[in-house]
């Protein structure tokens, strides 16, 4: 830049034009991303510690995230937290990927013909409404307390509001980009496979992260069904045994799982579709 | 010359009861083998609907259409069409979405070696007749609009189809940008002697690019003229300017506002400026 006499070379702050971070929809650099982020899990953190160490609040009451993490210790070294652990993924992903499958073909063809959606959505959208926890006696009635009766809970919580999210996902594929297919002398089964479903998919893996999400909501209710073992079943437990340290366990894990798994989508999302990731 | 196309008394209703539209009534047109016909006119007017009938994406309720003396059953790779927008493939390089026909199982039978690689080479010409060459390996979302624009027409024109429908396929791009396309597209019409049928809104776009350009008019939707464009047959952008080409123009628009059956701008501005003069 040139200098003239009298006149101190610009300095490219926020006042030289370009857009801050607090302008509508302004730019955020990589590292105040993470330092935002990190303020925004230790500031709640903060905010336990200084609520929970006044003398006045007992224990059982609000335990501090120290006691917490001396409870995850003695919970990993002496109670199998990993079993715990691995037994609620299990289950709920099991459940999940039942409904994925099962979902997916179902949402193609809702999404697809016309007919199917008249046949199957409304059906949905009405069992949707129904409580998955109301579904526990049924479930314990038809399927019995084996492993597979958690699953049917985490599917029947998550089936029906896949389907529908899912199938809306499909119907929202440009009618142009199906209409180029046929005109090109795609068949059916070819523009379903090589059009449709390549055009949802996007939007379906981010219906499954979101649904994942849902998912793990549903595993206290799951570990409610004569289970003897897992988070769910742990934080119901040590509610009965008034260990309040141990509820937060479990219920931070289930949380941190939750944000792995939520992670890992959004990295698969970034792999598999690279187009939508160009500016970023 | 053999008429390519023949549309015969066709009708179009849309709807039922108080939903019901007209969209066609008793529309015929031949259209030779060959030939560059453009449909202009008002908007709702089946414009539209009488290409997507034509391409097998529309049914007509009356009337018949003939490809070749044949009945239309469907759409069909000689008929590619040409979209406003939005029909291009994302997550398909540039590059894949011209061969997507290739994938298809239509384009795959009785295929023999040579095909193949005919077709490789027959992508890579229409890439550079696009002047897209550069472009063959980015994505449609990195492109302008002109761009992918070109791309679909050489998607279109891959399977080498005897007829190409464009519902106004440059009406989002940019004046000069659509220049440029015209010049392009008349080059493709000379070289891959499809024939034609191309809606568009721009009556100069409709004049520079045809043999005929047909007016339609609505409710229900007609066809009310048909124009002979007398111009020679290699258009060049300097015809714009000559007497016949702007009376021709004049006389278009002048009949596609008659036809609207709508206020006019004019007779708008005329009504409110008579109200405030009251
Ligand atoms: N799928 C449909 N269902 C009901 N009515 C329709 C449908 N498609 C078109 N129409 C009606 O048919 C008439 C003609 O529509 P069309 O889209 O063919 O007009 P157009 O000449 O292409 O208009 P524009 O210039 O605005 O694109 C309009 O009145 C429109 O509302
Ligand atoms: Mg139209």
């Amino acid at each position: 830049m040139q200098t003239r006499p009298g006149t101190r070379p610009r300095r490219a702050t926020a006042k030289s034009g370009r857009p801050g971070m607090w302008s509508i929809r302004g730019p955020l650099s990589r590292n105040q991303y993470w330092l935002f982020a990190a303020l925004g899990l230790l500031v709640p953190l903060g905010l336990w510690w200084i609520a929970s160490s006044g003398a006045a609040v007992d224990k059982v009451f609000l335990p501090g995230p120290v006691d917490v993490f001396n409870r995850l210790v003695t919970w990993y070294t002496e109670d199998d937290l990993l079993s715990d652990m691995g037994i609620s993924i299990y289950r709920v992903t099991t459940g999940f990927l039942f409904s994925a499958v099962i979902a997916l073909p179902l949402a193609l063809m809702i999404g697809t013909f016309r007919p199917v959606q008249a046949v199957l959505e409304p059906l949905t959208d009405f069992i949707r409404y129904m409580p998955a926890v109301a579904f526990i006696p049924l479930v314990m009635l038809w399927v019995g307390i084996e492993e597979s009766s958690k699953i049917s809970i985490i599917f029947i919580g998550t089936f029906f509001q896949m389907v529908l999210m899912m199938a809306e996902d499909v119907r929202r594929v440009p009618l142009a980009q199906i209409e180029a297919a046929q005109t090109m002398g795609a068949q059916k089964g070819e523009t379903i496979s090589l059009v449709i479903f390549q055009a949802a998919k996007p939007a379906l893996l981010d219906t499954l992260r979101v649904t994942m999400g849902w998912a793990w909501t549903y595993l206290v209710v799951a570990e409610l069904v004569a289970a003897n073992s897992g988070l769910g079943y742990s934080i119901l437990k040590a509610q009965r045994f008034l260990q309040t340290d141990k509820i937060f366990v479990g219920i931070i894990l289930i949380g941190l799982i939750g944000l792995v798994m939520d992670q890992l989508f959004r990295l698969a999302h970034r792999k598999a579709f690279p187009w939508l990731h160009l500016r970023s | 010359m053999s008429t390519k196309i023949s549309i015969q008394h066709v009708g179009k209703v849309f709807g039922e009861g108080s939903h019901r539209v007209e969209a066609l009534k008793d529309v015929s047109l031949d259209i030779a083998d060959n030939e560059f016909v453009t449909f202009v006119g008002a908007s709702g007017c089946g414009k539209s609907t009488l290409l997507r009938i034509i391409g097998g994406l529309e049914y007509h309720t009356a009337g018949d259409v003939l490809v070749d003396d044949q009945p239309i059953m469907g759409p069909g790779a000689d008929r590619a069409m040409v979209f406003q927008h939005y029909s291009l493939y994302p997550w398909l390089k540039v590059m894949e979405n011209i061969k997507f026909s290739r994938r298809l199982k239509h384009g795959r039978e009785n295929l023999t070696s040579a095909d193949v690689e005919g077709a490789s080479g027959r992508a890579d010409a229409l890439l550079s007749l696009m002047g897209l060459t550069a472009a063959a390996n980015a994505w449609p979302n990195q492109l302008s609009g002109g761009m992918q624009q070109r791309v679909a027409i050489a998607r279109a024109l891959m399977g080498r189809p005897q007829i190409l429908l464009m519902d106004e396929p440059f009406g989002a791009l940019d004046a000069q940008t659509r220049e440029v396309m015209h010049d392009l597209i008349l080059h493709v019409h000379r070289l891959e002697k499809p024939t034609l049928a191309f809606v568009t809104h721009d009556v100069e776009e409709a004049i520079y690019l045809a043999d005929r350009v047909v007016l339609m008019a609505p409710r229900p939707g007609r066809i009310d003229t048909i124009y002979e464009v007398p111009l020679p047959a290699e258009r060049e952008q300097d015809m714009k300017h000559t007497p016949e080409f702007l009376r021709l123009k004049k006389e278009i628009l002048a009949r596609i506002r008659e036809t609207s059956g709508m206020k006019t701008d004019q007779g708008m501005l005329d009504q409110l400026n008579m109200q405030e003069a009251v």
